[in-house]
């Protein structure tokens, strides 16, 4: 078996992955089970069919004006800006989607696919339950049928979004095995779509998963990276210097980076999730930075794991990021040099997160808290006329108990 | 080259029998019983063994085997006790095929080159890896097959015949055919369904067909023998060893013996229906 990372793009683009067998280098590929096989080949079909149908793209974004409310405000961080004293610091405002998140860019883009596809139920994973309220929403808007798994310990501590999810008519079934928690939400999930194939279609969350999903769920985030390229040419003049998302999958990430992946002056920074630190081995949940290539959920990507290959579970301060993988070409894209992949601890974001609220006036949740983390870090040795794009891909109403707890505060 | 699954289905076909082919998890509940579990299941009827591979994240599978594999870990099952334990089989029964069946991560992560030479020295015969379709068939299957390894492939409801000759173009052994949509263990095989499935496979492929997931029963092993070449039995034997265990999950002196007594049962139904 070959180990190389070769690109699988031509050598003058980093965007025309993945190849034909779904892989970017050694990363990707379809490792599921025989009965979902042909499901998969169905939806690369389906989903290539819609691509090339401009009624597809147009319907789409229609529903991203008026009911997501794109695009979302590019924002000058001012007085971020002026706390760090170095690079001029933007945030793309992803926290203002209706349903609070990135999420549901994706969401809507496979929800329309799922129509034209004729399916009628829909399931979803969850961890913080941000991708399953964005699922419930659209299938409540479509008239869907829809069913999330969420890790039994994710329901604990997530009980808002669960809630919501009710509210919207969707069902929340706990996956109780395993670690109950995102990973096992995706395992049940999987499960649910062998015994139901018919009527079934399965919206990932994330850039991960077996073809076509990595490809698919990138292409329907990157409406983040293409705004933010005219916006920034708007208000500049010119294109930025730097990009920072956190990481859990990697799908807001994936959004804002790709459309820059080929501006080569422009230095982008993926931040993973350190938990309690990356020397703790297993409190953490940075796949690239703390783990190594494997097999898991349909793609060959970096994953948390032991020596003999089972899988640990992520931990982190922010539930949307403990997974133990991260999405097949953000491993491709750390192999070849593009992107830097870094991280932050749950103190560091925690730092960020309070900071944020109290210079901007904007509540951050704690997955891009972990982005402003970095920022915090990097931001102060530049100049002042760099130009930073820290992608704010949720707001932090939901992360408000959590962090509540933390600080000793009983609500 | 002819494995030791090759050599059984040919007696069987004599005997004018299908096979009976059992799933039991490597180091459930622990590695001692295990091997006592194991080794006992020739005489009490088995013809072929699956070791099932414990993994932390089995997406095809149910509760049961589920349950199974989280125990075995917890017992300090891996991959290098599992080779063991089928050397240590190797040295009671040098007949009965062993079949290593679970998920590519674990192997991917021991080196497939160096797990396909272990595994081959241990005694093992074939593979089934259930997240390894044909699409991937450079991963493992054709690297297997060189080794002298069967690379044994699932079959369901949705492998039509547009894409039967995909599945069955790499493939040896014998030929597993999930007989529901779903998990293991969980949902009853629609029997009528099994029969006109396995005619319509038997067009494609020269192999034998062993029918699996779902079967509990010796009357429904009994049915299923009537029309295909094997009857897999998987979640009620790994059932019947919970089921035997203390509160805290230990095995008893009974655990090794409900699991043999249901396998004789089942393997006179599978008589029955030759």
């Amino acid at each position: 078996m070959t180990q190389s990372a070769v690109p699988s793009s031509s050598p003058n683009s980093f965007r025309t992955g993945p190849d034909e067998r779904g892989l970017f280098g050694i990363y990707g590929g379809r490792f599921v089970a025989e009965t979902l096989m042909p499901l998969i080949l169905e939806l690369e079909q389906a989903y290539k069919d819609a691509k090339a149908d401009p009624s597809f793209q147009a319907e789409l974004d229609s529903f991203l004006t008026h009911f997501v409310g794109r695009p979302s405000p590019l924002y000058f961080a001012e007085r971020l800006t002026e706390h760090l004293g170095g690079a001029k610091i933007y945030f793309k405002r992803e926290d203002l989607n209706h349903t609070g998140a990135h999420k549901i860019n994706n969401v809507l883009g496979q929800i329309m696919l799922a129509r034209r596809m004729g399916k009628t139920r829909i399931i979803a994973e969850t961890g913080a339950g941000q991708h399953g309220v964005a699922t419930a929403t659209a299938c409540a808007r479509f008239g869907l049928k829809c069913i999330v798994y969420m890790g039994e310990v994710d329901i604990a501590r997530q009980m808002p979004n669960v809630f919501r999810m009710k509210l919207l008519g969707a069902e929340v079934v706990p996956a109780k095995s395993g670690s109950r928690t995102l990973k096992d939400a995706l395992n049940e999930a999987l499960r649910d779509w062998v015994a139901n194939v018919e009527d079934t279609f399965y919206c990932i969350g994330t850039v991960a998963g077996p073809h076509p999903y990595p490809e698919m769920v990138r292409d329907f985030q990157c409406v983040i990276g293409e705004e933010t390229k005219k916006q920034m040419l708007n208000q500049e003049g010119r294109l930025p210097d730097s990009l920072v998302a956190a990481i859990g999958g990697g799908s807001n990430a994936m959004g804002l980076f790709h459309p820059f992946l080929d501006d080569k002056d422009v230095e982008i920074y993926g931040v993973e999730a350190a938990g309690l630190g990356l020397k703790t081995k297993t409190k953490h949940a940075a796949s690239i930075t703390g783990g190594k290539p494997g097999v898991l959920h349909g793609n060959r990507t970096y994953l948390l794991m032991d020596d003999d290959g089972q899988i640990i579970e992520g931990h982190s301060i922010s539930a949307g990021l403990d997974y133990p993988g991260i999405g097949p070409e953000h491993a491709w894209l750390n192999d070849i040099g593009r992107v830097k992949y870094v991280s932050a601890t749950d103190q560091e974001a925690l730092d960020a997160f309070q900071l944020c609220s109290k210079l901007e006036g904007i509540i951050p949740a704690l997955e891009p808290s972990h982005a402003i983390a970095h920022a915090m870090k990097i931001a102060p040795k530049l100049p002042k006329d760099h130009l930073m794009v820290i992608n704010m891909s949720g707001r932090g109403d939901k992360d408000i108990f959590t962090v509540a707890d933390i600080l000793g505060v009983k609500l | 080259m002819t494995t030791r699954i090759d050599a059984k289905f040919a007696a069987l076909k004599k005997e004018k029998r299908a096979a009976l082919v059992t799933f039991i998890t490597a180091g459930d509940p622990d590695y001692k019983t295990s091997f006592k579990i194991i080794s006992g299941l020739p005489k009490a009827g088995a013809d072929v063994i699956e070791f099932g591979m414990p993994f932390t994240d089995p997406m095809a599978d149910g509760p049961a085997i589920q349950a199974g594999g989280l125990r075995a870990l917890k017992a300090g099952a891996t991959t290098k006790k599992t080779l063991s334990l089928v050397k240590d089989f190797r040295k009671t029964d040098d007949t009965t095929p062993v079949v290593l069946m679970g998920y590519y991560n674990p192997i991917y992560v021991y080196g497939v080159d160096k797990f396909l030479k272990e595994a081959k020295a241990a005694g093992a015969d074939g593979l089934i890896i259930v997240d390894l379709p044909p699409e991937e068939d450079d991963e493992l299957c054709l690297p297997a097959m060189e080794a002298g390894l069967n690379f044994i492939r699932l079959t369901t409801p949705t492998t039509d015949d547009a894409r039967a000759p995909a599945v069955f173009r790499n493939t040896s052994g014998f030929v597993y055919y999930v007989s529901v949509l779903g998990i293991t263990g969980t949902k009853a095989p629609d029997l009528k369904s099994v029969k006109s499935n396995v005619k319509r496979l038997k067009k494609h492929t020269k192999l034998p067909i062993c029918v699996g997931f779902g079967v509990k029963t010796a009357e429904q092993a009994r049915t299923i023998a009537e029309t295909a070449d094997g009857v897999v039995v998987g979640s009620a034997l790994v059932s019947a060893v919970a089921d035997s265990l203390t509160k805290t999950g230990k095995a008893t002196p009974k655990t090794a013996e409900a699991v043999h007594k249901l396998v004789k049962k089942i393997a006179k139904g599978v008589r029955a229906g030759a």
